[in-house]
């Protein structure tokens, strides 16, 4: 790619894959800012009118958006501080020489493979089940009254849930990276008389920082937008207890059948994604290119 | 401080013996150099010493105490490992107070000796670079320096030099050798490089398949070695050991011969067809094929004019000729 000529042909065959993917991100984007603007009810169609900011200001003041806007952070933090820690956790245990080690590790990751709904459904009425579940079966052999997990303590039942599926992800990051943890540098800090803490302190830490990073990345992106799991349990409830924004957006317009509020509250969610990832890049980002 | 015992030490992997049982004894100061091909387990036995490896069985003495069980940071011994070991999010620093700061030692004290250390080996301006900001040179006298700060009863070498050029190899070789005058401290070195065995050790083991072939100071070692393989391995370019009746002349069922002690004669007992001849300046090297005999490798002065094709006659100098009975050993 050196000389003018090939640079320009090489832009010219690039180009129609470019444009399609920005058609692709452009036209949806601008569509929905122009519903948002717009009075637009699923009940009455074609009777869209201009609206100004009214979809902006009902949707920001409605006390649902305050309660999934926390509802989304605590989804977010609480999922990612499971996977990191459990997620250093297994990978030093599956990193230590035992028998079975490959049936284990694809044990492992095979979580990742079960897509949201079914794995919600699974932990709804299999595990999670007041009356059938197995966590009632064992409270009640234990003496005790079953807990209804979905009704009692639903944000925290689907954090459990989605960290339950996104533990194999950090779990086979943090593991590859402890792998390529150098043997001569853990040897060194042996005869430097470090303890086997120090080393993990002072080696496997700063070594996994990078890989941490990656994985808080990565699944911020996705915590941000889960919806499968909150449609299949909760339905965003009981009241707003396990609403977040995206699934506030899903029942504003399809269930409120305002396509305007909804595309308001979507461009909000963009908008706050945004800021998130402008501040995580700060915060994080300086980790990767060390 | 420093002296090293080692006795019946064998290690075994599974099945395989490693170090069939072994000998040896390290005096305190002593510049020791384990040298053999690769796979000897000369590195296997360095990290028998430093306790990286466990025994199979047999007992390793330090300063006199049973260390056989002690774990390395018990053994007071430190180590330069081949890759440098150092770790990388870490400035030169505080790779080099680690150590020190792992066993405790008041900061005041440790950075003393940081700054002693940094001083020795050239490194005050780098700090508080990271090791990947480093040049190999470099890292390697970080490595060392995290080593001597500990003020250790020996320093263990694992190939320190093999990831470095050939110039920088011979400039690193020479700062070993100084700083081992300077501290006066046991140091085990460990190579497959003869020249670096011959040019630093105060003592040489030479290990072939986990056994010592033989044990002695470089000019030993050159003058009188005690087997074929010794002989093989130590000098370069290598011993030329002959066969059949070149041999049975002298009594021997191989006789060696050293490239430096055959002279290009006007007529000899050898008439041989140069096949290849190296010209280097100071030396020249010519591969001769000798009839009867095979080929054998002959050092002569820089300026002599003998190339491809010439036909010449050798000399071997009697009285530096050496002798192998059937079972590879020297005759006396």
């Amino acid at each position: 790619m050196a000389t003018e000529h090939s640079r320009t042909a090489a832009r010219l065959m690039v180009s129609p894959a470019v444009i399609l993917l920005f058609l692709w991100m452009i036209v949806p984007l601008g569509m929905t800012i122009y519903f948002s603007f717009l009075r637009y009810n699923l009940l009455n169609p074609g009777m869209e009118t201009f609206a100004g900011f009214d979809n902006y200001y009902y949707f920001l003041t409605n006390a649902a958006f305050w309660d999934a806007l926390i509802n989304t952070v605590t989804l977010v933090v609480g999922v990612l501080v499971i996977t990191v820690f459990g997620g250093i956790a297994l990978a030093l245990l599956l990193d230590q020489p035992f028998w079975g080690q490959g049936i284990v590790r694809v044990l492992v990751i095979a979580p990742f493979f079960v897509m949201p709904t079914v794995s919600a459904l699974v932990w709804k009425n299999m595990f999670m089940n007041p009356v059938n579940g197995v966590f009632a079966h064992i409270a009640k052999s234990l003496g005790l009254q079953p807990f209804d997990f979905l009704s009692q303590a639903p944000l925290a039942s689907i954090i459990l849930i989605v960290a339950w599926s996104w533990l194999p992800f950090a779990t086979l990051i943090l593991l590859t990276a402890l792998q390529s943890l150098d043997r001569e540098q853990q040897e060194a800090a042996e005869m430097d008389g470090a303890s086997v803490l120090a080393r993990f302190w002072y080696l496997t830490v700063p070594h996994l920082t990078r890989s941490i990073t990656v994985v808080v990345l990565i699944q911020t992106i996705f915590l941000l937008s889960v919806f499968a799991e909150i449609l299949v349990t909760t339905n965003g409830g009981p009241g707003t207890a396990s609403t977040n924004i995206p699934y506030l957006v899903y029942a504003q317009s399809l269930l409120n059948f305002d396509v305007g509020g909804g595309s308001a509250g979507g461009i909000v969610a963009v908008i706050l994604a945004n800021i998130v990832a402008f501040f995580l890049m700060r915060m994080i980002g300086k980790n990767l290119d060390a | 401080m420093g002296k090293i015992t080692l006795s019946n030490v064998r290690k075994s992997f599974g099945e395989v013996d490693v170090i069939p049982s072994l000998d040896l004894s390290i005096e305190n100061g002593e510049f020791v150099v384990f040298v053999g091909p690769s796979g000897c387990g000369k590195s296997t036995l360095l990290r028998l010493i430093a306790g990286l490896e466990d025994t199979t069985s047999g007992a390793i003495e330090i300063d006199g105490k049973d260390a056989t069980t002690l774990p390395p940071a018990k053994r007071g011994l430190a180590m330069v490992f081949q890759s440098y070991a150092l770790y990388p999010h870490m400035s030169v620093k505080k790779n080099i107070l680690f150590p020190l700061k792992m066993a405790g030692m008041d900061p005041a004290e440790a950075e003393k000796r940081v700054a002693n250390a940094a001083k020795v080996l050239n490194l005050t301006n780098y700090l508080d670079r990271r090791p990947g900001q480093l040049s190999g040179g470099q890292r390697q006298r970080v490595a060392i320096g995290r080593a001597i700060v500990r003020e250790p009863a020996a320093f263990l070498f694992d190939e320190p030099l093999s990831n470095l050029d050939a110039a920088l190899r011979v400039n690193m070789r020479q700062e070993i050798s100084e700083l081992h005058q300077t501290l006066k401290t046991t140091m085990i070195y460990v190579t497959h490089d003869q020249v670096e065995a011959m040019t630093m050790a105060d003592k040489i083991v030479v290990l072939n398949a986990g056994r010592i072939e033989q044990v002695g100071s470089p000019l030993e070692l050159y003058r009188a070695p005690a087997n074929t393989f010794v002989a093989g391995f130590i000098g370069s370019p290598k011993m030329n050991l002959l066969g059949g009746a070149a041999a049975e002349q002298v009594g021997a069922t191989t006789l060696g011969i050293r490239p430096e002690h055959i002279d290009i004669v006007e007529d000899g007992p050898w008439r041989g067809v140069v096949g290849l001849s190296e010209h280097l300046g100071s030396d020249t090297f010519l591969k001769v094929n000798v009839e009867g005999i095979g080929t054998l490798t002959v050092r002569g002065s820089g300026e002599i004019p003998q190339r491809h094709g010439d036909s010449i006659a050798l000399r071997p100098q009697a009285d530096k000729l050496h002798r192998f009975g059937p079972d590879g050993k020297a005759l006396k």
